[in-house]
């Protein structure tokens, strides 16, 4: 396992277009903090932003990891390009004939995908801990490491999408146009959600019953917007006559669907892959 | 001897058309065998099957006598296929690394590999900057990193010039001369000629013959004969016992034989008919002629 881990990050790291985006990645995941600096000012109206309360316990950890996983989109490009480039490159024929079997060329893809995802919990964990120290209202230990829940959808949530950029590379076999695809695909689901929601189904909850099992909305669906949970909206939003009882939680069966999507993802590969051709 | 490889009634089929028929093939340790064929016989395919890159329609292959999973044996074998592959973002040592961490070698190889083949003084530039001819020796290079005890090659001469077909012929000699099996598909024949024990002969995905290299040639040859009187000449030919067919090719009395004859004995023999001879040349089939041949008559 260290052996394929090794393989796949000297392929990722030499090449200087991932090594870039990968850095990218994690810098940009880090100046969440500065988002503690940031005030709006409409007219006598100020929104200081850390002392909004965003960064209290426990709701750091909600609001972070939803923030947090909006970055996914750069390490989109660079797991499915590593996969694409194997079929371009013609390097998944070599490493095959050099002696990896099918399975391990999959895990060692596999691998990366979930360490990506782990060390990017693992940013996120310190950065909060450390931001919410700083600004949180409550600091109690009990308080503060409640609300952990969210760092565990967040890991599923990247490795559920990274499942299906992986599979999007060993289908369409090129960078571009898997990028492409999940766009396509991305819209087709909102078409699909906006169809049952006004139209088959208006009035009642039962398109988002259907629409949870979908593979991108199932991962969204796991950290659910944090905003309309701030007290500043929740005053805004009872002034202009909305109230809003939106469920925040993370609900295991959503965790259930995004793992399931997982491993269908990852089988689909490697069956594509076992069929194929080279 | 003991059997490397061993392909029995191997088919590929790709929609439509049958690519590898019923193909059989026992490799043993220590000889150089050819698979020679037309481009589109079946050579690359066949290869593919057996290097876990192709999946065969039916029948099987094993290796090393089916003790371990191909895969497993791919790390003790070295390949090339019809284009090098490579990452072009990483040098060339780069890339030899790779390989070893697939392999699960250490990387000590590396350094004399590259050496090898000639590529050491470019080890630190990238793939992509490299020629036909130095991809095509960074692969040989892959190939032999972890001193496989068998060496199978696709075309490793293709698109080099003299020089590089040159070089890749010594290497290949030089590796087969320390024991390495090497199974080599070519269709450049005096290659396979010079260099191979056996070989295989493939022909739109029909194995035409299977068997040493001599034996294909063991025709006993013929001789290239020119004489002022030809008519004289003819006659005289008709007469030996040991000549089965006389033809005219050019001007020359082409005269193919039955059984061995020396070119002294049919000199002396000519002589004491009275014909004196102004051209005489003893040949065998080179392997080109013979593939030619057997091609053709499979076509028929």
């Amino acid at each position: 396992m260290k052996r394929l881990l090794a393989i796949e990050l000297q392929k990722i790291w030499k090449n200087k277009a991932s090594r870039v985006l990968t850095l990218s990645y994690f810098i940009l995941l880090t100046f969440i903090a500065l988002i503690a600096s940031i005030k709006i000012q409409i007219g006598n109206f100020t929104l200081h932003f850390a002392e909004m309360g965003i960064f209290n316990f426990p709701f750091i950890w909600h609001f972070n990891s939803y923030i947090a996983a909006a970055l996914k989109f750069f390490l989109a490009i660079v797991i499915v390009s590593m996969m694409a480039n194997e079929y371009s490159y013609g390097t998944l024929k070599q490493n095959l004939i050099d002696g990896m079997s099918k399975k391990e060329f999959i895990l060692s893809k596999f691998l990366t995908v979930a360490a990506f995802a782990a060390v990017s919990t693992v940013f996120l964990f310190v950065m909060s801990l450390i931001l919410g120290f700083s600004f949180s209202s409550y600091t109690e230990l009990g308080i503060a490491f409640s609300g952990l829940e969210y760092l565990l959808a967040y890991f599923f949530k990247l490795v559920g999408f990274f499942s299906f950029c992986l599979f999007l590379g060993i289908l369409v076999k090129r960078s571009a146009f898997a990028i492409g695809f999940l766009l396509v695909w991305a819209i087709f689901e909102g078409i699909v959600k906006g169809i049952l929601s006004f139209r088959i189904f208006p009035d009642s909850d039962i398109s988002e019953k259907i629409m949870q099992f979908f593979p991108l909305e199932s991962m969204s669906n796991l950290i659910v917007e944090p905003f309309s949970r701030l007290s500043i909206i929740k005053t805004i939003g009872s002034q202009i006559g909305v109230n809003n009882l939106k469920d925040y939680g993370v609900h295991w069966y959503g965790i259930l669907i995004v793992a399931a999507w997982t491993v269908i993802f990852m089988l689909m590969s490697y069956k594509l892959l076992k069929k194929r051709d080279l | 001897m003991e059997t490397i490889l061993s392909i029995t009634n191997l088919h590929k089929r790709f929609g439509r058309l049958e690519a590898v028929k019923n193909v059989s093939l026992k490799i043993q340790l220590g000889n150089v065998y050819g698979i020679l064929g037309p481009n589109g016989s079946g050579k690359s395919t066949t290869l593919g099957i057996v290097l876990n890159v192709v999946n065969k329609t039916s029948g099987e292959y094993s290796w090393f006598g089916g003790t371990m999973q191909t895969h497993e044996a791919l790390k003790k074998v070295g390949a090339i296929i019809e284009r090098p592959n490579f990452y072009p973002y990483m040098t060339a040592r780069e890339n030899l690394q790779l390989v070893c961490k697939i392999k699960g070698i250490n990387y000590s190889k590396v350094q004399e590999k590259l050496e090898l083949v000639g590529l050491l003084e470019r080890e630190n530039s990238k793939f992509r900057t490299f020629s036909l001819g130095m991809k095509q020796r960074l692969a040989i290079a892959s190939a032999l990193l972890n001193d496989p005890e068998i060496l199978i090659l696709d075309e490793p001469t293709n698109g080099l010039d003299p020089q590089g077909i040159h070089q890749i012929r010594d290497i290949i000699k030089l590796i087969a001369s320390r024991g390495t099996t090497i199974l080599l598909a070519s269709h450049l024949l005096d290659e396979v000629e010079k260099v191979c024990s056996h070989v295989m002969v493939l022909r739109k995905g029909e194995v035409l013959y299977s068997g040493s290299v001599d034996a294909m040639s063991a025709n006993e040859g013929f001789f290239e004969l020119y004489s002022d009187d030809s008519a004289a000449l003819k006659s005289a030919l008709s007469e030996h016992p040991a000549i089965e067919k006389i033809t005219e090719e050019n001007g020359k009395v082409i005269v193919y034989l039955k059984i061995s004859l020396e070119a002294a004995a049919l000199n002396k023999y000519l002589f004491e008919k009275n014909i004196v001879l102004n051209h005489l040349v003893k040949r065998k089939l080179s392997l080109e002629e013979q593939f030619l041949e057997l091609t053709k008559t499979a076509a028929n």
